[in-house]
């Protein structure tokens, strides 16, 4: 290990950049990566027994407050909840995440999921202009319950002030923290009339799981005929079909992944080969001190592996730490964008696989090196 | 140690031929040659003759056209190159003419390079590099870099690696090339010092007759023949 420290250290600018390189592809495959395991939480966190009604037309346009009783009246549905995106943001463009205007006397036993005590649901309820947000949002923005939290609209222009007045946790990992949600009244009373009694979407409660399909059928044909049709569909697949709306995202990003880890291992084998083929006499005077082609083999290779694995710490550590430090959300499209352990050992394990790949052409070469031949050309 | 004929080196109707392109060029042509355990011997010659390819081959780190090489009772050109390889190590101290010390290591680590193929301790490992350094009169210079080292220096700590496995054979293929005449001298003096107090038996190449005279026996290589 020490022959193979002192040579990555011979030429410090070279080893440093091949690092950063290898870093940076790996960073970007950790974020890429997050990209699809936060899709896939998001999808994990979907209640199986929760149905989401929007517009059968597109989820842009609204449906009437009026359905709400009607669909409460559907066989299978045991609770109904309603919102709208609010689509704001707080003092800055950037920093944007998501609000919802919610129906404060149903949503919360529709959404278990965020937890929140007690005192601080009821003070919720109790205020017109009060709001809650998740632990992280919470923390990001050093939010302390009864603090005035001002909110840009963009859908709904102006400034809207709330009062924070509970902080609510995910009941687990997978659960987004990092939402505010306010009174759906207090939106809609500050609405012209023209916009008043209009609702995104509804969330069903069914008895079970396995009504849903039944259920969604229900729901659909009894609005069939209306001028806003409804559709019906599981939490699950109504977040699906939202991701899907982006494109096919899981074999782009795999195409970009492989395209930046493949172009950078390829820069890697070239420093390698470089690096080997300087050192041509070394190794013919290793091998004449009785240095065997395996143990060259296993020397130049391992330059490589530690090589590409150092870059891979450096770049996957350095996804898992900014990700966590920052909170980072995409401007809240993904609210749980964390690096996880198995996005890092895929890292770790991809440049392990880089450093192989990229040290089997020099490795093998310096092990067939002739002596003779290579002392010869020094001479 | 199963010498061939009680010769320490033994070779016999040995052709060395180079292939460049398409043409053939022989180097070495029908070469017979023993020397016994002990001696040192000196081969002179023009350049080109085909001395260093004669110390290649019995340095086993090149292998004849035709003919056998027996050193330290192996045929080499029986030896599968793992065995060679190991067979290097256990019996040949090779010094070179421009040093090739590994710049990245320091003068102890160059010298220690040889033992991390044996089985030794860590503390016998230093115990011999303290040894051989001693011996060249380096010890104090044990953690300079090579690059902080003058050229009759670096040859010494190659001599301190090609001594610290107690090599049966050291061959040295023109080493005092590079140096100026006080430090080829104080080199000499050191491997005529081997040969005499360490009983190391040592075929140097060289084009120096002073050089050349420090040895007990010199032979000429002409044109890849051997002349007494």
């Amino acid at each position: 290990m020490r022959f193979v420290a002192a040579n990555l250290l011979r030429a410090k600018r070279r080893t440093f950049l091949t690092v950063f390189s290898i870093a940076i592809s790996l960073f970007l495959f950790c974020t890429l990566r997050t990209v699809l395991t936060s899709f896939e939480a998001s999808l994990r966190a979907s209640d199986a027994s929760r149905l989401v009604v929007r517009h059968g037309a597109s989820l842009v346009f609204p449906l009437p407050l009026s359905y709400r009783e009607r669909l409460k009246q559907v066989s299978g549905v045991t609770g109904v909840t309603y919102g709208n995106w609010f689509g704001g943001y707080y003092q800055d463009p950037k920093n944007h995440f998501a609000q919802f205007a919610m129906d404060t006397r149903t949503f919360l036993d529709l959404f278990p999921e965020c937890v929140l005590p007690p005192a601080e649901a009821e003070a919720f309820r109790a205020e017109r202009t009060a709001c809650i947000v998740g632990r992280s949002l919470a923390r990001k923005y050093g939010w302390k319950i009864g603090d005035q939290v001002p909110i840009i609209g963009t859908i709904f222009p102006g400034e809207w002030m709330f009062t924070l007045r509970g902080v609510y946790e995910g009941r687990s990992k997978d659960v987004d923290e990092n939402t505010l949600f306010f009174h759906w009244d207090y939106l809609n009373e500050s609405l012209p009339e023209v916009r008043r009694s209009q609702v995104g979407v509804y969330w069903l409660r069914i008895a079970r799981a396995d009504l849903a399909a039944a259920v969604s059928d229900r729901v659909d044909a009894l609005f069939e005929n209306s001028p806003q049709p409804t559709k019906t569909e599981t939490e699950k697949a109504f977040q699906a079909g939202f991701i899907s709306m982006i494109g096919n995202i899981q074999l782009l990003l795999a195409i970009i992944g492989s395209a930046i880890v493949f172009a950078i291992m390829l820069v890697t084998i070239n420093t390698m080969m470089m690096a080997a083929r300087e050192r041509t006499t070394e190794i013919a005077v290793l091998k004449t001190l009785g240095f065997g082609d395996g143990l060259i083999l296993r020397l130049v290779g391992a330059e490589a592996l530690v090589l590409s694995l150092l870059g891979g710490i450096l770049g996957c550590g350095l996804a898992a730490v900014v990700f966590h430090e920052s909170d980072f959300t995409a401007g809240g499209f993904f609210p749980n964008f964390r690096v996880l352990p198995g996005t890092v050992v895929q890292g770790l394990l991809l440049a392990s696989l880089m450093g192989i790949l990229s040290g089997i052409v020099p490795s093998f070469q310096a092990a067939r090196l002739r002596i003779a031949a290579a002392l010869r050309k020094v001479a | 140690m199963g010498n061939e004929n009680g010769f320490l080196v033994a070779l016999r109707d040995v052709h060395k031929v180079y292939h460049r392109d398409r043409i053939e060029i022989p180097v070495l042509q029908g070469i017979n040659l023993e020397v016994r355990e002990g001696e040192f011997l000196a081969l002179m010659g023009p350049s080109g003759s085909g001395k260093s390819t004669l110390l290649n081959l019995i340095a086993g780190i090149d292998s004849p056209t035709k003919g056998e090489v027996h050193v330290a009772g192996e045929s080499l050109g029986t030896l599968r190159p793992k065995r060679l390889a190991a067979w290097r190590a256990r019996h040949i101290g090779f010094i070179f003419q421009l040093y090739n010390l590994i710049p990245v290591l320091t003068a102890y680590q160059n010298v220690e390079l040889p033992l991390l193929l044996t089985r030794l301790s860590g503390k016998e490992r230093k115990r011999r590099v303290h040894f051989a350094l001693e011996l060249v009169g380096l010890r104090v210079r044990a953690s300079h870099s090579p690059r902080a080292l003058s050229g009759g220096e670096e040859q010494r700590v190659a001599i301190a690696r090609a001594i610290v496995a107690d090599p049966t054979l050291l061959v040295a293929d023109e080493p005092t090339g590079d140096l100026d005449a006080k430090n080829a001298a104080e080199i000499l003096t050191l491997l005529q010092r081997l040969n005499a107090e360490l009983k190391k038996t040592v075929i140097m190449v060289t084009h120096d007759p002073h050089a050349a005279a420090r040895a007990h026996l010199t032979l000429h290589l002409d044109k890849g023949v051997l002349q007494p």
